[in-house]
């Protein structure tokens, strides 16, 4: 059975990596931009100038990234679209953490048959194309922002749900569990006093490998065109924009799909890089 | 056998139902109807549209009406394309989505497990670098991104294949959907594949092998492939899925007259029926697909079947 490691010494050894480091940073760095973003350009990402269509990416006028078909400022599109889709990926990962945490450790805490038509359910539900289902979801209730989030949220939480599961399987019947029992600890008590702080780190491992498929569900759906609505934007709907343009104007298409790349990749690095760390069983 | 192989079908059953009734209801649960967006009827006409579509009946009685229909085959009309049913569409636009999708899981099985095996026989080598960062970019990037640039590049920038279906004609308009909806699910198998491998390799009867002086190859060939490619069975089920997501992205980007096409197409015209029709249709294909993976794995593997 493994401990998971202090997070004194999953820092110290982050620091180790030299590749989880640098998207650690470029990832804060991305945030950090998209999110105070309108201050850094004077362009407004709904300003129309049907003047200056499809610009190149020039100095003049500040229009880093170009402009798009409308004359809207590409840069502050760009970091508009880098807010939204960090944004909904963040809270669509909180809604599957929510439900992957309840599930998983309701069904380790409890064994048995429950624990086995629990865990057979998510076996089937894992096989299943979700995302149509979200989008049958889009199409009925009509693209409400709000169900986005929880409609990606609901479908990520079954890798959490088998992961914190295996968890509380192993800490239930550790030593201290059993000592809090004896003791007189309520079940209530045990969970939050003793299971709760222990799979935190787990969970943050596998928040990290959630957050880019989440980010991929929402770029996927806005890239449809059945996502984030205009003049909002997000990086799948300029992504979307970009290939209409792509003729005339690739750094439309080239730009947006590279951040959204980035992000992605840097997701995934970060991830894998801590789950190396808290689970080496994972790392050949 | 005979038992695992009919507690698993029987095991299907609900998981099918259970899908259909998820996807009806969230339909009818939705507020308004079908038709609340076009001109207003007269009151007499509105009521014959929803009895033509059984809109009038109470839920349940619609359901059964419609579970009927899916069982055989009739997965009701069309709100959109008038003439036609969805199952006819479904029909109609299959043939090329079958075509796409199958080559497509064939080219990743056939480069993910040979990329997989060679990178964990030359493990920690220049040749496993190339094929683990491949796989981590082939992961991390989507399809959405990669059709395009592709598009960019070897049709507008380079010219070499046509940028979409009606620009071409025969293999050639093929090629390129086929490799981008590939990419994502080459990676995924190229990983499972050389985990697989190295924790065959590193196993008790492998050394023992080894210290009997069998050469590599021949411990590879009969000793390792089999149990080291075996496990990958599992993930089928979820790359069609993921195929089946992809191609919807990829039929889109070509311009590709598929079931993803007009999944899309009814998204964006609201056409429920049809929508609900193709992702009961999807969600069908992937249980059956992944029952037929289950059967094959137990017949294959005597423990799975223990289980």
């Amino acid at each position: 059975m493994r401990r998971f490691p202090a997070i004194s010494s999953v820092i110290r050894r982050l620091k180790g990596s030299r590749t989880v480091m640098t998207c650690l940073l470029l990832l804060l760095l991305i945030a950090v931009v998209g999110i105070i973003g309108p201050l850094l350009t004077p362009h407004g990402y709904a300003d129309t100038d049907f003047a200056t269509r499809f610009a190149a990416p020039t100095f003049n006028e500040l229009h880093l990234f170009g402009t798009d078909e409308l004359g809207r400022d590409q840069f502050a599109r760009t970091l508009l679209g880098v807010k939204v889709t960090l944004f909904v990926a963040v809270i669509a990962s909180v809604v599957s953490l929510g439900i992957g945490v309840l599930y998983g450790a309701t069904a380790g805490l409890f064994g048995g048959k429950i624990d086995a038509v629990m865990m057979r359910a998510v076996d089937a539900l894992y096989a299943l194309p979700f995302v149509f289902f979200v989008i049958l979801l889009m199409v009925v209730f009509d693209r409400n922002f709000l169900l986005i989030f929880v409609a990606i949220g609901a479908i990520n939480w079954l890798d959490m749900a088998r992961i914190v599961r295996g968890q509380t399987m192993s800490l239930k019947n550790r030593a201290f569990v059993e000592a809090a029992r004896l003791t007189g600890v309520s079940t209530a008590g045990i969970i939050w006093r003793h299971i709760t702080p222990n799979l935190i780190g787990v969970v943050i491992v596998y928040i990290t490998l959630t957050i880019p498929q989440a980010i991929l569900v929402e770029s996927f759906l806005s890239f449809l065109g059945l996502g984030v609505q205009e003049p909002q934007t997000s990086l799948g709907a300029l992504v979307n924009t970009g290939v209409a343009h792509m003729h005339r104007a690739p750094w439309l298409l080239i730009i947006p799909a590279g951040v959204l790349a980035l992000i992605l990749f840097c997701f995934n690095f970060l991830g894998d890089g801590l789950r190396d760390i808290a689970d080496p069983k994972y790392k050949v | 056998m005979l038992r695992y192989a009919l507690l698993r079908i029987l095991g299907a059953i609900p998981t099918i139902l259970l899908v259909i009734a998820i996807a009806f209801l969230m339909v009818h649960a939705a507020p308004g109807g079908p038709f609340d967006e076009e001109r207003v009827l007269p009151p007499e006409i509105e009521r014959n549209v929803e009895r033509a579509y059984h809109l009038d009946e109470p839920l349940p009685k619609q359901f059964v009406r419609y579970l009927g229909g899916v069982l055989r085959g009739d997965l009701g009309p069309s709100y959109r394309y008038r003439d036609y049913t969805v199952s006819e569409l479904i029909a109609n636009a299959l043939p090329v989505s079958m075509r796409l999708g199958a080559l497509a899981m064939l080219l990743a099985l056939a480069l993910g497990i040979a990329a997989g095996v060679l990178a964990a026989l030359r493990k920690n080598t220049v040749l496993d670098r190339l094929v683990t960062g491949f796989a981590m970019i082939g992961i991390s990037v989507p399809v959405f991104v990669v059709a395009p640039l592709m598009v960019l590049v070897f049709a507008v920038l380079l010219d070499w294949l046509p940028a979409s279906w009606t620009g071409g004609s025969g293999g050639g308009r093929l090629i390129m959907p086929v490799i981008a909806l590939a990419l994502p699910q080459i990676a995924y198998i190229a990983r499972l594949t050389r985990a697989s491998m190295i924790n065959v390799m590193t196993s008790d009867y492998v050394r023992t092998a080894r210290a009997q002086g069998l050469g590599t190859v021949a411990i590879v060939r009969y000793h390792v492939l089999k149990p080291a490619v075996l496990p990958l069975m599992s993930y089928i089920g979820p790359a069609i899925a993921g195929v089946l997501t992809g191609s919807v992205v990829v039929e889109q980007v070509f311009g590709i007259p598929g079931v993803g096409q007009f999944f899309i197409q009814g998204a964006l015209n609201r056409d429920y029926t049809l929508v609900l029709g193709i992702t009961i249709f999807y969600a069908v294909i992937v249980i059956a697909l992944n029952l037929a993976v289950d059967l094959a794995y137990g017949f294959l593997d005597p423990r799975i079947r223990a289980q």
